[in-house]
């Protein structure tokens, strides 16, 4: 049995630097509370002839005076709370992403280079990692104690968690929101590796193809490429696949006519949409125009694009975005602005 | 001022130690005089009677949890009976014993008592809301145990809507009932409060514990038609399948929370108010002293009830809601602990020169403030933003919430129902029972919750039936209190029985305190008052310190104890 717990993040060092402050604030409350009451209660036992002179009249002033050092002192921990909690939402512009998809009851990661691993996550020390995080049925939680992170995925949406892990080990990831019957068994390890060990870990799993290579695969087989293009270069027209399993809803349009947006470049760059506003193109958003793509229609295109809703799964969806951002990678290559 | 008191309390005590046959428990005894009673004092046992009911049920889930964390891969039960088992204690403990428990029980009993009035306002809504009470908990119940419900108490979308197993529509159907009862209670001690107060009984003349009521009912009439809303919704999603919460039918899951946590955090003040209200009535009467900062006091009830409205973002600090939202919450949230923490000073400062007996009810209330202020310290982590993200969703909550809800509310319910027991039943418990068990329930208390604390430190996750070997020791502790804490709240059943038989005749004010319920026979007659009283003092007018000092002075001892 230990007490303590391991700080192998950059964050936790400064989250438990918190709670000491807390824990801290909160024995001098208690040792003031607790001490006054044992001295209050023995000394003014009814018993004891102790003289009790007069008592103070001006309540008011006391009153005022722990309400004000009640404020002060709270508003303090307040601002140091939020001031960190912000800075977990500010991933740095370099972190490698690593996408994480839970199910009942089992934590499923995709890495960029198309390794995949079920309830454990390799990871590199000392290199910026983001999450990017969703569920295929109920709400999880994804949780590092020994990172001092959680985070809830959500089904339907991305929800992203970026940490820098500076100590080589193997840390416990449990899943924090109650998901059914098996959720304590939805819990797994965080492995964190130097640099060279790493790499040599990348070498050694079998990565079938890179996300970005099935995600391809992916584009041609749901038909994406039939207005998107071969290579998401944008179409006017031309062959290509349809969609598999369209709800027929939307009145077929003759592939050979549609117009749709070229997706090269398209990562991270802001869209104008047709009701003026711009949105950045970011995995959220990318994961939105597949799923639901009515919803935010780019300015001068039309809503033909068929919702792909329930057709394409998580891991899927993973692949076809990671898919999308390396044409934008090719275009940066090209020195082309995003379109 | 103590004199007259002295001389009415010492002529009825006359009156009732002779034989006081005329009350409202003997007034009829039949079942039918039982079961439609519009009486507030019947009404109020008919609900100490459902309950403790409620209350053992809720334990023996409780005992059964805890003996099966005694190893790490769970000791007795599978994991989807250990997840009935926690859904089951938390639907039972949060609607059917603590939202309801001392607004219902002692609330009902003593608040026209405490105004100088016949009865509540509506009595006949009194009795509706009992027997909507019991219909709700009857069909919860049924469906509990028929089809049993793996969801926990936050009944969480898409879990509860989609994937869940049991029977979500029928327990929602229960507490859906149960909060009309909540509603109709509410309504009753408001109007109550604002339209039968005795002449000379002014707002500020009022005992806090009635500023607590009619703080808490106002939450009960705002917040519940929300959560019966919501589960309106969440029923018509299961059913009929139209998105609301669930992403794959076009609906919200964060949706839910937000409507969940607006009726609910409320409610957690629902849970705590009313106990502020009975400590701040045991204090003075147990230290001779008026309450220190009545004014502040009082005002603090309201604020905390005001406040409470608008701070249920903080359970969701790491659901994916914005940055922005989550720092006003966290905010607002810190502002609602300023009340809480002004009235534990204020209960200190009352201490302060006073002439304190050691009697069970103060033993109950002086472990109430060192166990709620614990429960607030707690809440202060948790507010903080950075410091909830490790915490969220693990043991410390657990901790954090048990430590205001059972170590606070449920000891300033036991507190209470010693404090009026001779009042209730006109018999006087056994007072060294009556102590012991309150030192067991503090004792027992902090070895069951306070290794929580450090297990959620560590990263246990709450809703775990099993956990990684290196918590035992933890667990262990925890499993070994509560043993102790079952025994300590078994004891009072018993001696209480005991009393009933075998207790002294209480007489009509056994404590020596101020109040109009005290100025009544015990138990009260069925009218609770033979003339209208009329008030001419502020409440808790014991004399100075000064004055007792001089008057044992005079007589030469010290005042006798009550
Ligand atoms: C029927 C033709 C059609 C098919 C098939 C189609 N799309 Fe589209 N797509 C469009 C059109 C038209 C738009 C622009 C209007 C809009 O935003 O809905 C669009 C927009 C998009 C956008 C937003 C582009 C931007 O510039 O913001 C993305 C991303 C996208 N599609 C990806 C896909 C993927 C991935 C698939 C395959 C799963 C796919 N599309 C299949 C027609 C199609
Ligand atoms: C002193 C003021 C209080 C503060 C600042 C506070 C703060 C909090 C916070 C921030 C949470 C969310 C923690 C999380 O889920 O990560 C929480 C949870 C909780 N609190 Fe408090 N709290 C306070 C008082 C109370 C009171 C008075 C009660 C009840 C009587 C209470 C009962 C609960 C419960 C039941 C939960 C957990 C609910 C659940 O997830 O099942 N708290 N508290
Ligand atoms: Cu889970
Ligand atoms: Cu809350």
């Amino acid at each position: 049995m230990s007490f303590s717990l391991p700080a192998a993040s950059s964050n936790a060092p400064e989250v438990d630097a918190l709670l000491a402050a807390l824990l801290l604030m909160s024995c001098a409350v208690l040792a003031l509370v607790f001490g006054l009451m044992f001295f209050y209660v023995v000394r003014y036992r009814a018993g004891s002839r102790i003289d009790r002179g007069a008592l103070a009249e001006r309540t008011f002033r006391f009153e005022i005076s722990w309400t004000a050092a009640t404020l002060a002192i709270f508003f303090g921990l307040f601002l140091w709370g939020a001031d960190l909690y912000v800075r977990l939402f500010e991933p740095p512009a370099d972190a490698l992403k690593v996408y994480v998809v839970g199910k009942q009851w089992m934590w499923k990661v995709e890495h960029p280079g198309g390794q995949r691993e079920i309830d454990t996550l390799h990871v590199p020390a000392d290199q910026p990692i983001e999450l990017v995080m969703t569920s295929e049925d109920v709400i999880h939680d994804f949780s590092v104690p020994a990172f001092r992170l959680k985070r809830d995925v959500v089904p339907g949406r991305y929800e992203t968690l970026w940490f820098r892990a500076d100590r080589p080990g193997t840390y416990h990831l449990y899943c924090d929101q109650f998901c059914g019957t098996d959720h304590a068994h939805m819990v797994g390890e965080v492995v964190v590796l130097s640099g060279p060990d790493y790499r040599k870990w990348l070498s050694v799993t079998p990565g079938s193809e890179t996300l970005a290579a099935q995600g391809q695969a992916l584009f041609i087989h749901f038909g994406c490429s039939g207005c998107h293009g071969g290579n998401g270069a944008g179409s006017y027209g031309g062959p290509g696949g349809s969609p598999p399993g369209s709800t027929g809803q939307a009145p077929a349009p003759s592939y050979s006519t549609v117009r749709a947006p070229p997706l090269v470049g398209l990562y991270g760059s802001p869209v104008p949409l047709s009701d003026g506003s711009v949105v950045i193109a970011d995995d959220r958003y990318i994961r939105d125009s597949i799923l639901d793509p009515g919803a935010q229609i780019v300015a001068s295109y039309q809503n033909v694009m068929p919702s792909f809703a329930g057709q394409i799964s998580e891991e899927d969806l993973v692949k076809l975005i990671a898919y999308i951002k390396s044409l934008g990678a090719q275009r940066a290559d090209a020195g082309q602005t995003g379109g | 001022m103590s004199h007259a008191l002295d001389a009415t309390a010492g002529e009825i005590e006359a009156a009732t130690v002779r034989d006081n046959r005329d009350n409202y428990l003997t007034d009829e005894w039949t079942v039918w005089s039982w079961l439609a009673t519009t009486d507030h004092k019947r009404i109020a046992l008919l609900y100490f009677a459902s309950i403790t009911f409620f209350f053992f049920l809720g334990g023996a889930a409780a005992a059964l949890m805890r003996f099966n964390l005694l190893t790490p891969t769970g000791a007795i039960v599978s994991p989807e009976t250990y997840n009935r088992l926690f859904t089951l204690h938390g639907v039972v403990m949060v609607w059917f014993f603590l939202v309801p428990a001392v607004p219902v029980t002692i609330g009902n009993f003593v608040t026209p008592l405490m105004i100088g009035a016949r009865d509540l306002a509506f009595p006949k809504v009194n009795l509706l809301s009992w027997y909507l009470f019991i219909t709700g908990g009857a069909i919860t119940l049924w469906a509990l145990f028929m089809g049993g419900l793996d969801t926990g108490w936050t009944l969480y979308t898409p879990l509860s809507s989609a994937y869940a197993k049991g029977y979500v529509v029928p327990v929602a159907v229960g507490i859906f009932i149960s909060g009309f009862s909540s509603i109709a209670t509410g309504l009753n001690f408001i109007v109550t409060i604002h339209r039968l107060r005795a002449p000379g009984m002014t707002w500020y003349r009022m005992p806090v514990f009635l500023w607590s009521l009619y703080s808490t009912s106002v939450i009960y009439v705002l917040a519940t038609p929300v959560l019966a809303m919501t589960l309106l919704l969440l029923a018509f999603e299961t059913v009929f399948r139209v998105g609301v919460f669930d992403p794959a039918l076009g609906g919200d899951p964060i949706l839910f929370q937000h409507l969940f946590w607006f009726y609910s955090h409320p409610a957690v003040y629902i849970m705590i108010l009313p106990g502020l209200g009975v400590v701040s009535e045991i204090i003075p009467v147990f230290a001779r002293k008026r309450l220190f900062g009545y004014k502040f006091v009082v005002w603090c009830s309201v604020m905390i009830a005001v406040i409470s409205f608008f701070v249920w973002g903080h359970h969701m600090f790491v659901a994916g809601t914005s940055i922005y939202s989550a720092i006003v919450f966290s905010l607002l949230s810190f502002m609602v602990a300023v009340p809480s923490a002004i009235k534990v000073f204020n209960w200190i400062g009352t201490l302060h020169k006073g002439f304190i007996h050691f009697d069970a009810p103060m033993i109950y209330a002086l472990g109430f403030v060192g166990l709620f202020t614990m429960g607030g310290l707690t809440g202060l982590f948790l507010a903080t933003l950075a410091a909830d993200v490790p915490l969220h969703d693990t043991y410390f909550v657990v901790a954090h919430f048990h430590y205001i809800m059972v170590g606070g509310m449920v000891s300033a319910f036991f507190g209470g129902l010693h404090y009026w027991w001779p009042k209730i039943t006109g018999r006087m418990y056994p007072e060294m029972w009556g102590r012991v068990a309150a030192a067991m329930i503090f004792f027992g208390f902090n070895l069951t919750f306070f290794p929580q604390f450090i297990l959620g430190y560590l990263g246990m996750p709450r809703r775990y039936h099993s956990y990684p070997p290196e918590f035992q020791v933890l667990n262990v502790l925890s499993s070994a209190g509560s043993t102790i804490l079952a025994v300590a709240y078994l004891m009072p059943l018993f001696y209480f029985a005991w009393s009933l038989l075998a207790g002294a005749r209480a007489p009509a004010n056994p404590w020596g305190a101020t109040g109009l319920e005290w100025q009544t026979p015990s138990p009260p007659p069925v009218q609770n008052f033979t003339s209208t009283p009329v008030v001419t003092e502020d409440p808790y007018s014991y004399p100075s310190p000064e004055a007792i000092q001089m008057e044992q002075a005079e007589t030469g001892e010290a005042r006798p104890n009550g």
